[in-house]
């Protein structure tokens, strides 16, 4: 059975400028031990779809329709009891910045054993520093027993994620969300922390939904991806194909504007026209067609028409682009 | 080659007192962020100075438009030295370095229409009317990519990318010789961080600006950098024009930023070795004796612990262009 199965997710926040489209209408799945990335700019809805997996989306008016079905299960049709037995014990959860994820107040082998405890009730205080020692040594800290009583602003930023994710590893999760988990970081920490990820991944057979706007960490790490613009998926392929054969005209300027380590010297980005849109104001049709280049081509259909996910080879595209020119969007590339 | 140098660091150090005892009346440590730091910017290009947090490139950057005073050590912009001048001189040597931040939305005032804002250099420096200060500005909106007719909106109705088009355009009000641009593209979105530098590429070659580009990310600076210098704890540890530093990298500290780089190839991803550093980096109020990396660096030997590398040329070559603070390069 799928794990985890989102259908038709739609995320709308009331606001005093209006009603923000945040999500509107995406689905994917994830199955067992899989690693799909979620990648896309500021605003593209790629964290609020990640914080409705375990309904994390807090505000006034804050309006979710679709169905999130975790084996099987309605998570957005939960009690919120219910989801709490979800949060942290089926999917756990690791945020951008580790300092505002942990409780200045406590220590971390506090922090990491409640997070064990509220699961599994009653054990022990022994059983739980023991599995607080077990979890920082698993996740590199160096000298646990020492570290296990000391207060989150005695580490330093990469060490803060490392506590982060043992406290999201403590439950085993079936799925672990890594929201941004390397922005805050340094190149060469990052470096360290995706290697964690990955080896926990190994070690727990744990699936990873990871939302980045890196396309670098993105190639790193996973298997699958989704390009999110304005609130939608334009483009779902495996990593391989996304990269390689492109299928959608923002994936394309995407890969293109990633300044590469191999990017000749004064060598001139290609970069995507405009700003992303406002996602109160929407354009209509596809709410690309105001930067693609490629929209004028089709008269006056992207303007109009809202593009649909469909096949494209062996990936998905939302574009209205004929299959043939959406398969050699980056010229040539069938002679690579 | 005898190009002009436009900016000169010679020797710069910056401590900042720490942990001040209230008895003693005197700050028992010091933060060593920038410490004997001299390089050469020459007139028309741009140096890119490449670090993680910590390592003393945004302390650096300040200390080159004298934002703060160096604790030794001097910055000579066209022969002048700058760290010397009067408060009268410099504001005029003011005229000649500006100054582009990271964040965009902290570096303009909220209250203050984005017009008034680019115009702000003019006005303090007194340079024009009123009338040629609005028509100039207009014109630099215009030089950046913002529509002249935004002159009376305000720094919130704008996008991340727009705002540092504005903060280019105020520092570029008063026609610098010198921009230190301190992580002019890391708050900004992939598609926009490379719209800003082409812009910045563009104005250097129509106006012959010379950069100073600070950046934590060795793959920004590939394309805008005619030389770069790598800085690890308040040094340089490696500088050189930039095939010499990517592609024949001698420290083991820039050859470990290179290979974390996250590269946007799948393909590519498991085909290289990647070199994981193990640990944080050690803090600058009291660092490492001898070599400050070799606490993490995979070659370290006991003469890393007594003897401080010096920064110097490498091996074959011969202009001194490629210089590394190494006992054991390569």
């Amino acid at each position: 059975m799928t794990l985890l199965s989102v259908q038709d997710l739609r995320v709308t926040f009331g606001t005093a400028d209006g009603d923000v489209h945040a999500v509107q209408g995406v689905s994917f799945d994830v199955e067992a031990g899989e690693t799909v990335a979620i990648v896309g700019e500021s605003g593209s809805g790629k964290s609020v779809t990640a914080n409705s997996l375990l309904r994390l989306n807090f505000g006034a008016d804050v309006r979710t329709s679709g169905r999130v079905l975790l084996e099987g299960r309605d998570v957005l049709a939960m009690t919120e009891d219910e989801v709490r037995t979800v949060r942290g014990r089926d999917v756990a959860m690791i945020f951008q910045d580790p300092l505002t994820a942990l409780n200045p107040f406590y220590t971390v082998g506090r922090q990491i054993a409640e997070a064990y405890e509220v699961h599994h009730p009653g054990t022990s205080k022994k059983v739980l520093r023991e599995i607080a020692l077990d979890s920082l040594q698993k996740v590199g800290i160096p000298e646990p027993s020492k570290r296990v009583d000391q207060y989150p602003h005695e580490f330093s930023g990469g060490m803060r994620q490392r506590i982060v994710i043992a406290i999201a590893l403590v439950n085993r999760p079936k799925i672990l969300i890594a929201d941004e988990p390397t922005t805050a970081l340094d190149v060469t920490v990052q470096a360290q922390i995706l290697e964690l990820i990955a080896a926990m991944q190994q070690e727990n057979g744990s699936a990873v939904v990871l939302i980045t706007h890196d396309l670098g960490v993105v190639a790193e790490i996973t298997e699958r991806v989704m390009v999110m613009y304005a609130g939608r998926v334009v483009e779902a392929a495996t990593v391989l194909d996304a990269f390689a054969t492109p299928t959608h005209p923002y994936t394309r300027g995407l890969l293109k504007s990633v300044k590469s380590l191999e990017t000749a010297r004064h060598e001139r980005l290609e970069s995507i026209p405009g700003i992303p849109p406002s996602l109160i104001n929407l354009p209509t049709g596809c709410p690309f067609h105001p930067r693609c280049s490629h929209a004028a081509s089709l008269g006056g259909r992207c303007s109009t028409e809202v593009p649909v996910l469909r096949k494209v080879g062996a990936s998905s595209s939302a574009c209205h682009l004929p299959d043939e020119r959406l398969r050699d969007l980056l010229g040539g590339a069938h002679d690579r | 080659m005898t190009a002009e140098v436009v900016l000169e660091a010679r020797s710069l150090r910056k401590y900042f007192p720490t942990g001040s005892s209230k008895l003693l009346q005197r700050p028992t440590a010091m933060v060593q962020a920038v410490d004997d730091v001299s390089f050469a910017l020459e007139r028309g290009t741009t140096l890119a100075i490449v670090g993680e947090s910590g390592c003393g490139k945004s302390t650096l950057g300040r200390l080159l438009a004298r934002l703060i005073e160096p604790t030794s050590g001097s910055v000579l912009l066209d022969g002048t030295n700058v760290s010397a001048a009067s408060s009268r001189e410099l504001l005029a040597l003011r005229r000649d370095i500006q100054v582009v931040f990271q964040d965009p939305y902290a570096c303009l005032n909220p209250r203050h229409s984005i017009g008034q804002s680019i115009g702000t250099p003019i006005r303090i420096q007194k340079t024009m009317s009123r009338s040629a200060e609005k028509d100039r500005v207009r014109e630099l909106m215009n030089l950046v990519g913002l529509n002249p007719e935004h002159y009376n909106r305000f720094p919130h109705e704008f996008s991340g990318g727009q705002r540092q088009r504005a903060g280019i355009a105020r520092a570029l009000a008063l026609q610098p010789k010198v921009i230190i641009a301190d992580e002019p593209v890391s708050a900004l979105d992939v598609s926009i961080q490379a719209q800003i530098l082409n812009l910045m590429e563009d104005l250097q070659t129509s106006m012959g600006l010379s950069y100073v580009f600070i950046a934590h990310d060795l793959s920004v600076v590939r394309h805008i950098a005619d030389r770069v210098a790598v800085m690890y704890l308040g040094k340089i540890v490696e500088i050189g024009n930039p095939s010499a530093v990517y592609e024949g990298a001698a420290h083991p500290y820039t050859r470990a930023l290179l290979s974390a780089v996250p590269v946007a190839d799948p393909r590519a991803a498991g085909g290289r070795r990647r070199i994981v550093l193990s640990g944080d980096v050690p803090s600058p109020v009291d660092p490492p004796s001898g070599c400050r990396f070799r606490t993490r660096c995979p070659k370290a030997e006991a003469r890393c612990a007594t003897e401080e590398p010096r920064l110097e040329a490498q091996n074959g070559t011969p202009d001194g262009g490629h210089l590394v603070a190494c006992h054991f390069p390569g």
